[in-house]
């Protein structure tokens, strides 16, 4: 316990030394984009997606505004205006697009690590290639064109030029001007990191069973000696209490959500890769939430089922009132763990990107130096507050969708007449 | 705000299948065998546990026993030894009385003896003082007495006056 202990508080310095850094490192990253993205426009781009383009207007200001600055310093009223419009940090856009999924793990400043695209076309069959063939600056629409195919990333909310809605992040194929269905199968930041704390699970977990195997009845050493007080603690405070005599029977799964929740969360944490926001990713949660809801119901008893469709010790007019209800939280009990994990994991990233977005709202885009310096300090040290928050949250959130499964587990199996 | 709160699809197929393999995978070969190993310990320290209580009553018991051997044997021990001081002492006494008895013997043999040898000597000095008191007389007599009977009847009664005997 010791060792776990002492481990853990080596990992928290670390990363409390590099929060601060990582985090202002990757937003003069973003400063260098914008800069670049713009001149890009101005050079070669133009306005050439601008009908898809929700942020048209925006990237046209910044291509102005680089332009302005390379050739002279004449036009000082127009120039000051475009400024003060162009140089606008928009806190929310900043924030969503660093908690969203993306299709490459964004280091810093122009530093990415492309994942493959994979996408079934519609007529088209499979498409695979890496990310970093999309072309594009910063945060605008990216373009690419192979086989005969224009794909288009998009960067903001809105609609195609056929007037179909896309998402952030979205691919669009078009062939010949028109439209394909695309059917997104990329490795996505969050699926990279998924992938990769579930191959970690994989071998920690077979390797401290080799332990186990090797050394019966031992004292624990090692990686089994850090994690058996995590997976007894699961057994003893979570399943046991929750289930009753039909533990066992979900031990594994309560022990894989826990693990991969708890380990996710805190990869999440760990600066400078990308900030990886794996369980506050939905299409990682709901698929969390409905195993439970699946392992919940297919485990579920007459008694479960007795009080679902007829509450036993109401009055007849009350039934007709709680059956519906009982029905609604069958599927109201997982969605709400999905919506609570995903919301409390995003709320903690949103905090400190939150923080650190008031640095540069002070600092006023270059132009109060003393007023952003000032937040900087400031917001460093709440974040280093959060940091510590988020390490608590990153334990609580696991505990809690573990717990909550087990109870709902608990409840489908739980037979009275035992008790 | 959309990609936030829309399930991808490529994610959510992604998801469940990496999940549901390893879930599998580690239920199979880590899981089963992490929690039995667990269990068997925990076992056999209750186990442990349970021996070293038995263990250390009947070591108790051990102790009490072997103060009870102890006082058993300190009592043999005195025993035997009053026995041996008593049969010493015995043997002590009877020699003893045998050295007693065998000088008291030896004794009484040397008074015989010595009754014996005075008697004896007695006898021949009585017939030596005779003689020699016949010698004596003779020359007394011869010398003074004329006649032989009268010094025979005078030695007689001066031998039988004699305190000799």
């Amino acid at each position: 316990m010791n060792r776990l202990f002492s481990s853990f508080k080596a990992l928290l310095a670390a990363l409390l030394l590099l929060t601060g850094t990582a985090l202002l490192a990757q937003d003069h990253g973003h400063a260098d984009e914008h800069a670049a993205h713009a001149e890009h426009n101005a050079h070669a781009h133009g306005d050439e997606h601008g009908d898809a383009d929700a942020d048209h207007s925006h990237e046209g200001d910044h291509s102005e505004e680089a332009h302005d600055h390379e050739s002279h310093a004449g036009h000082d009223h127009d120039d000051h205006d475009d400024h003060a419009h162009d140089e606008e940090f928009v806190a929310g856009t900043f924030i969503i697009h660093h908690i969203a999924d993306a299709h490459d793990i964004h280091l810093f400043g122009d530093v990415h690590i492309p994942l493959p695209v994979i996408l079934y076309i519609e007529g088209q069959g499979v498409k695979i290639f890496v990310s970093s063939t999309f072309e594009g600056y910063g945060h605008g629409n990216k373009t690419c064109e192979l086989d005969g195919i224009a794909y288009t990333m998009h960067a903001e909310d809105g609609t195609t030029a056929d007037g179909t809605p896309v998402v952030s992040g979205q691919i669009t194929a078009a062939a010949d001007g028109s439209a394909l269905t695309v059917y997104d199968f990329s490795i996505t930041k969050s699926v990279f990191g998924m992938l990769l704390i579930l191959a970690a699970m994989v071998w920690m977990f077979l390797s401290i069973a080799g332990h186990y195997k090797k050394n019966p009845g031992q004292a624990p050493k090692g990686m089994a000696n850090a994690l058996e007080p995590l997976i007894i603690f699961v057994r003893d405070e979570i399943a046991r209490p929750s289930i009753g005599d039909k533990a066992d029977k979900f031990m594994p799964f309560l022990l894989t959500v826990f693990f991969f929740i708890f380990f996710c969360n805190l990869l999440g944490l760990v600066p400078f890769l990308g900030g990886f926001n794996i369980t506050g990713t939905i299409g990682v949660t709901v698929v969390l939430a409905t195993l439970v809801f699946f392992l919940t119901n297919l485990n579920g008893n007459k008694h479960y089922w007795g009080h679902i469709f007829w509450p036993p010790g109401v009055p007849l007019p009350v039934k007709f009132i709680l059956v519906p209800i009982e029905v609604f939280s069958i599927i109201m009990k997982p969605a709400v763990l999905m919506i609570r994990l995903t919301a409390n994991i995003s709320a903690g990233h949103i905090i400190i990107l939150a923080f650190t977005s008031l640095i540069f709202i002070f600092g006023d885009g270059g132009q109060a130096i003393g007023a952003g310096s000032g937040m900087g300090i400031f917001s460093t040290a709440f974040m280093i507050f959060m940091y510590f928050l988020e390490l608590l949250v990153a334990f609580l959130q696991a505990f809690v969708f573990t717990l909550l499964a087990a109870i709902y587990f608990g409840d489908a199996t739980h037979d009275p007449a035992h008790h | 705000m959309g990609a936030l709160l829309t399930p991808a699809l490529g994610t959510v197929v992604w998801a469940s299948i990496a999940f549901l393999v390893v879930l599998f995978v580690l239920r199979r070969f880590a899981w089963g065998p992490i929690l039995s190993a667990l269990n068997e310990r925990e076992e056999s320290i209750a186990g442990a546990l349970n021996e070293a209580e038995k263990v250390r009553k009947e070591m108790e018991e051990l102790a009490a026993s072997n103060e009870n051997q102890l006082k058993e044997a300190r009592a043999e021990r005195d025993r035997m030894l009053r026995e041996a001081r008593e049969m010493a002492d015995q043997l002590v006494a009877d020699a003893k009385n045998t050295a007693r008895e065998a000088a008291d013997k030896e004794v009484a043999a040397a008074k015989d003896a010595i009754a014996i040898e005075r008697k004896a000597a007695v006898a021949e000095l009585k017939a030596e003082v005779g003689n020699l008191s016949l010698e004596i007389a003779e020359r007394l007599l011869r010398e003074k007495l004329e006649s032989n009977d009268e010094q025979k009847a005078l030695v007689n009664r001066l031998i039988d006056e004699s305190p000799l005997n």
